[in-house]
Formats: C-alpha cells, structure tokens, sequence
C-alpha cells in the first residue's frame, strides 16, 4: 500500500472511530459534512470532510487537489524566462511576489545579480502585491464573520495598488515583469509620487479595518481564544509567515536571510503576537499591511539610480547546479528548488508554496470546534486554492 | 370614533381591510429593500448601488422581482415535496397574521383586537415553524443545519421579546395596540402633555431589548447565523430558488417592516400625534384626517425603526450560535425581568 492510500485508510478508521465514539456516549447520530468543492467560504475549491456532532467537529480533514494545475510539471517543458508566466498563477492574489524567488535562484545559479534600482524596485513591487493580498483578506474576513462591509473597503482600496502594479508592470494581476538579471522595464514617470498618495490611503484603510473589526466586540467574542496554535505545534506542521509569527515565533525571512533583495537596507519592524489565535492571525495581517506601507515609502526615499538590467545573454542558458530560493511571501515562505542540467528550461522544480504546509494543520486544529468556528479558523489562516494545489 | 366605519358597508370594509393589509405588508418590503438594501448599504459600502434600470435605478425593485419570476423552480430530488412547496407561505403568512392586528388609524386598523399585544407575539413564531419546515424538507445538510439554528435562536429571543412588551402592556395598562397608542398620544410627561408620553422615554430599556429581539427575531445580522452564507451557504434557503425563493425574501423584509411598525406603536406613538396639540382628549375625538396622516406617520417612524435594524445589519459581524443563547439567556432576560419589576413598582408610586 502506497504511503498515500495508508493515509487514507487511516483517515477513515478515525472517522469510523469517531462515529462509534458519539453513538455510544451520547447515543446520536453523527453527520458527515462535506464543506466544499463549491463552498462560499472555501474562496476556491477546497473541501474540507468533517464529522460532525451536533454543531461540533470530531474530525476533519481537508482534502486538496481539485484546482491542480501541474505548474511543476510544466516548467520543465519551459524556458526559463517563460517560467515567470506560470508561477504567477500561483498564489494569484499576490502574483509579483511568486516571481521573484525563481528569479532569485535561475540568478544564483547564473551567478550574476541584478542591479540596485532593480533589487530597490522588485522590493518595491514586492511589498505592493503584499498589500494587495492582506487587504483582500482583511476585507474577507470581514465576510467569513458576517460583516459584509468591510470586504467592500477593501475591494475600493486594493484597486489602488492594483493600478499600481499596472502602472509600472503593465499586468494588474499577473503583472510578468520580473526578468533573470532585473527587470523588463523602469518605472513609468510619476509612479514614485503617486505610490506615496496610494500608500497614505492604504494606511487609512488599515485605520478604518481596525476601526471597524478589530474594536468590535462581536469579531473579538469570535475570534479570541478560536483555533489557538501553541508555538511548538505551529514549528512543527511547519508553519510560515504571519500565521508563525502570531504564535510568537519572531520568524521573518525578508529580515533573516541575505537575498540581493532591499528589505535590510531599511528600517522596520517584525510584528508577533503570543496569542496564537485567530484574532492574533488577523491582527498581524492588519500591522504587517501598515508596515508595508512605511517600507514601500522608505524604498523610494532610498531608491537609488542606474539600469535596471544587467548584461545577460540572449538566450539564456543556466548553468549546471542546484538552487534553492525561498522569501516571505503574502501567505507564508514560498520557495523553489530549481535543478538546472545547463539547458534553456529547468530540469526540475520543486515549489514550496506557503498555504499547503499552512493548512496541514486543519485536522489537528479543527478538533473539537464549532461549525461557526471552521469558518473563521480557515478565513484566520488565510490560504489561496491556487497556493495549496499549484 | 365609528362615524366613518358606520357609514361604509361591510362588504366595503371588508375589501379595505385586505386592500390595507397587502399595502401595509408589501410597501415596507419594497421601501425596505430599495431604500436600505439597494441604496444605503451601497452608500455605506462607497459603491454606487443600482443605477441601471430607471433614473437612478428606481425601477431595480421590479427588474429583481421579474428576473426571480422568470427563475427555473427547482427541487431537490430527495426533497419532503409538499413540506417544501408550503414553507415559504408558512414563513409568509406568519407576517400577514402579525399585521392584522396594527393599527394605522383611528379607524383604520384590520381587527381591533382586545390581546392584541398576546396576538402578535404568538402569531411572530408561526415563522419558525415555516423555516424549521424549509430546513427539514429540503432534504440538505445545510438547511437541516440552518432550520435548526434558527428554531433555537427564535425561540431564545422570543422570551426577552415578550418579556420587554410586558413594561409597556403593565404602564397601558392594557393588551389592545389601539389603547396603547391612545395611551401615549393622551398622555403627560409630569403635567406636560406637549409630546405625549411616547414609552420610549420610560420604557427605553425595553425598547432596546425588544430591538436587539426583533433583530434576531428576523435573522439579521448580527444574529443572522441560520442564513449564515459563509458558513451555511443560506442555510434553510439554500435549496430554493426563483418565487419561492422571492416569497421567502419578501417575508424577511415585509416582516422588518411589521415589526418596526409593531415598535412604533409600541413605543413611539404609533399613528398618532400628541393629542394635546389639536385639542383632543380621547379617541373618539380624533378627526377622520388621521385614517389618512395616521398611515404615513406609521410609515415614517417605521423607516426610522427599519433604518436601524438595517444599519446594524451592515456593521456588524455575526455571534456564533452558542454566544447566542448565551446573550439571550444571561444578559437580555434578567434585565428585562428587572426591568418588569421597576415598572411596576414605578407604575404603583405613581
């Protein structure tokens, strides 16, 4: 039996044992609910099995692979400059962030790097596409926990930085602008001073999501103590990003590893909450999107001059070698394990995408919780189909 | 009082009075969903709203109401069939019962009715029947769900309903809905009869009870956990569509309205004006005008009423079930309860 299938029947035992579990104590009747494919809470196609007593989950367990787009796969069918097409649909929220890290690693392995205004500008557009993605989520979980205003807001706002990232990539969501050796392109005039305006109000959206969430005592009555994840056990499931850090794990990788990246050329500040639980989740988000903005507005006051390209081949060719690039991407550490045999495409990808090893953790956490609670442990989360299945 | 009822024939008041009934069920609906879904959450939201059909979308009610008509009728194969086709007039008739006993006038009230106060409370749980048997019927996780969670949060809520009218019913002094309003329109703050004596003044912890119990009562948010779309997808409504879907909304929001309406007479005065300021002293002083003005003073107070049950809709994230009952059962009964005895004992001393 495959390793796979002893997963599955194991997964069914539990569930056999927890339907004989409440039918003897308390002589009900268990309920298997299938949350998902098409679920409004699922934001994409994952389903989640719970057994359910009552309103209460005995077991759960999400079950991926409906949106698998074999992107691994693919780019071994590819250029690697055509690559960057394809990790874009990634986590597609987010998209400029997906690209960097293969950038990174084709780079390390071509052993050039990428110009200073270049590094200073992916940064830049780095921090935006976080934006856009954490102020998605702050407006959905709004959703999840039934204010349906908040999601509004945020939809009006992203849009900001959306036309941002089109300004200067031309692709509102997919923008494909990162290139082996810097970028396809300089910013386009004013872009510099209307990136400050935007960042101003994306800090105003913050206030106001504070304002209208996180001082209200219904989504705090919801949230605090919900689906805690003590520190030990988030290490373990293999936790990353915001999720790590709101279990009190100062874990940031834009500050504690070395990338030709320009996150250490300024100053700012690693947010992490003791609590663990959801309300910590959402309100590391929430400060993580405001110190975004004072890292995006530090960039340009630093933005240094020159190409944003340097001298690479026509046709590029990386040279034999392993290399393994990962950075703290909106949802968590995303990486690549790129295997190069010295030809046009990669040999072998391995993608790390952060929501995959973020939601292992559902069948442990989901135990013992309410129906109402599923919900907002999952929107707390935070995860895109498009991460968990590639 | 009975000089305009006398002089029409019963036949005539007859046909009024379900003329009157439909108006006063399905005008609300329509301001409630235009004026506060389409255009004031939209405001709140900085979107437009409708805007398409008619100037300014003012048409939109009617597009909404024929796209739902034009919708394919769809049943589960599983589904309780007859269970499934009768719930939503169940959940519809509950609202037609309530209004029967408002009064809008002087004379223009469907039945005047001695426990009309009894009545109306009794009727409003008719609904939850209807939604238990949506739940039931449709033959879905979800909905049996939704149905269930909204059989134990209407009837949580059902108790600090009637427990916050019973201040009102003990300073009445009287279950009638028409005595109550006369009650306040004739009445004097200390000698001061300028205002009346609307029992919002008196009554204002009652009155804050009896709304957060109407806004569970009706499944708004923050207590919309049987509809629930992120967690239950629309919990008991999920399996309907097209007019049975239409008569399920419709009953929500004519229910808003009858249940502001229901506030207002309880609370501010109903139809009436402080009688003071034309001279009356009592009903049957009243002139016939106000079958007319009584109406639309109803209808304005009622918007106030619905104004912030939807505002608080729009704000709000929701409790989970289990805060729920917690709410209703700790907080919102024993104050009440105290509130009861205080106005008792005030009613005595005075």
């Amino acid at each position: 039996m495959t390793i796979i299938g002893d997963r599955q029947q194991l997964a069914y035992i539990a569930s056999q044992a927890a339907d004989a579990r409440v039918n003897v104590e308390l002589e009900t009747e268990g309920m298997t609910l299938n949350i998902g494919p098409q679920h409004p809470a699922t934001h994409g196609t994952l389903r989640i099995i719970a057994r359910l007593d009552g309103e209460q989950v005995l077991w759960a367990e999400p079950s991926c692979g409906y949106m698998h787009r074999g992107y691994e796969k693919l780019t071994e069918v590819r250029t690697f400059p055509q690559v960057t097409a394809l990790v874009n649909r990634i986590d597609w929220l987010g998209s400029f962030a997906n690209e960097v890290p293969f950038i990174l690693a084709a780079e390390q392995l071509m052993e050039i790097e990428a110009p200073p205004r270049a590094q200073w500008i992916r940064t830049i557009l780095f921090e935006l596409s976080r934006i856009a993605n954490v102020s998605l989520f702050l407006g959905d979980l709004g959703v999840q926990l039934g204010a349906i205003t908040p999601v509004f807001f945020a939809f009006r706002d992203r849009e900001y930085v959306l036309n941002l990232i089109e300004g200067a990539t031309g692709g509102r969501f997919h923008p494909n602008f990162d290139r082996i050796g810097g970028l396809k392109d300089d910013l386009p005039a004013g872009w510099v001073d209307e990136t400050r305006a935007v960042m101003k109000k994306m800090r105003k959206f913050c206030d106001e999501i504070e304002n209208l969430l996180f001082g209200n005592e219904i989504f705090e009555s919801r949230t605090r103590g919900i689906g805690v994840i003590p520190r030990d056990v988030a290490l373990q499931y293999g936790m990353s990003g915001a999720n790590l850090r709101a279990s009190g794990v100062d874990w940031d990788l834009r500050r504690d590893q070395s990338l030709p990246m320009a996150w250490d050329k300024v100053d700012w500040k690693v947010w992490t909450h003791l609590d663990g639980d959801s309300y910590a989740r959402c309100w590391i988000r929430l400060q993580e999107t405001r110190e975004s903005t004072y890292i995006v507005e530090r960039l340009l006051d630093t933005l240094p001059s020159g190409p944003v390209m340097t001298k690479v081949p026509r046709i590029i060719k990386v040279p034999e070698g392993e290399a393994w690039v990962s950075t703290e991407n909106p949802l968590g550490e995303m990486g690549y394990y790129v295997v190069s045999k010295g030809d046009l495409g990669p040999f072998r990808v391995k993608i790390r995408s952060a929501s995959f090893n973020n939601i292992s953790i559902v069948p442990w956490l989901l135990k013992g919780v309410y129906v109402p609670d599923i919900i907002t442990i999952l929107a707390s989360l935070y995860f895109i189909l498009g991460d968990i299945d590639r | 009082m009975f000089a305009l009822l006398s002089s029409i024939p019963y036949w005539g008041q007859t046909i009024l009075r379900l003329l009157g009934g439909s108006v006063a069920v399905l005008l609300p609906a329509g301001t409630i969903v235009y004026l506060f879904l389409f255009k004031m959450m939209s405001f709140m939201q900085s979107r437009l709203g409708p805007m398409e059909a008619g100037p300014y979308g003012s048409m939109q009610l009617f597009a909404e109401v024929g796209k739902w008509l034009q919708k394919e009728d769809l049943m589960p194969e599983r589904a309780d069939k007859f269970v499934f086709k009768i719930a939503p007039l169940v959940v519809l008739s509950s609202t037609f019962l309530l209004v029967v006993v408002v009064p809008f006038g002087p004379d223009a009230w469907i039945t005047n009715f001695e426990a009309g106060v009894f009545y109306a409370l009794a009727v409003s749980s008719v609904s939850v029947l209807g939604i238990l048997m949506a739940g039931w019927a449709s033959a879905n996780k979800y909905s049996l769900l939704g149905g269930l969670r909204a059989a134990g949060q209407l009837i949580a809520y059902e108790l600090p309903m009637i427990l916050a009218v019973v201040g009102v019913v003990i300073q009445a002094g009287s279950m009638n809905l028409q005595d109550i309003v006369v009650a306040q329109n004739a009445g004097s703050i200390f000698g001061w009869d300028g205002l009346g004596n609307p029992y919002l003044l008196t009554q204002f912890i009652g009155f804050l009870i009896f709304m957060i119990a109407v806004q569970a009562e009706l499944t708004q948010t923050p207590f919309d956990m049987p509809i629930a779309e992120s967690e239950l997808v629309s919990g008991y409504m999920t399996e309907y569509s097209g007019f049975r879907f239409l008569i399920f909304f419709i009953g929500e929001f004519a229910t808003a309205g009858v249940f502001a309406f229901i506030a207002s007479v309880l609370f501010l005065g109903g139809w009436g004006v402080p009688f003071s300021w034309f001279g009356w002293t009592g009903i049957n002083d009243v002139d016939n005008w106000m079958n007319v003005g009584g109406p639309l003073i109803m209808l304005t107070k009622m918007l106030g009423l619905a104004f912030i049950i939807m505002w608080v809709r729009f704000s709000y994230p929701r409790f989970r079930e289990d805060q729920l009952q917690r709410f209703a059962w700790k907080i919102l009964i024993p104050i009440s309860l105290v509130n009861i005895v205080a106005t008792s004992v005030l009613k005595v001393a005075f």
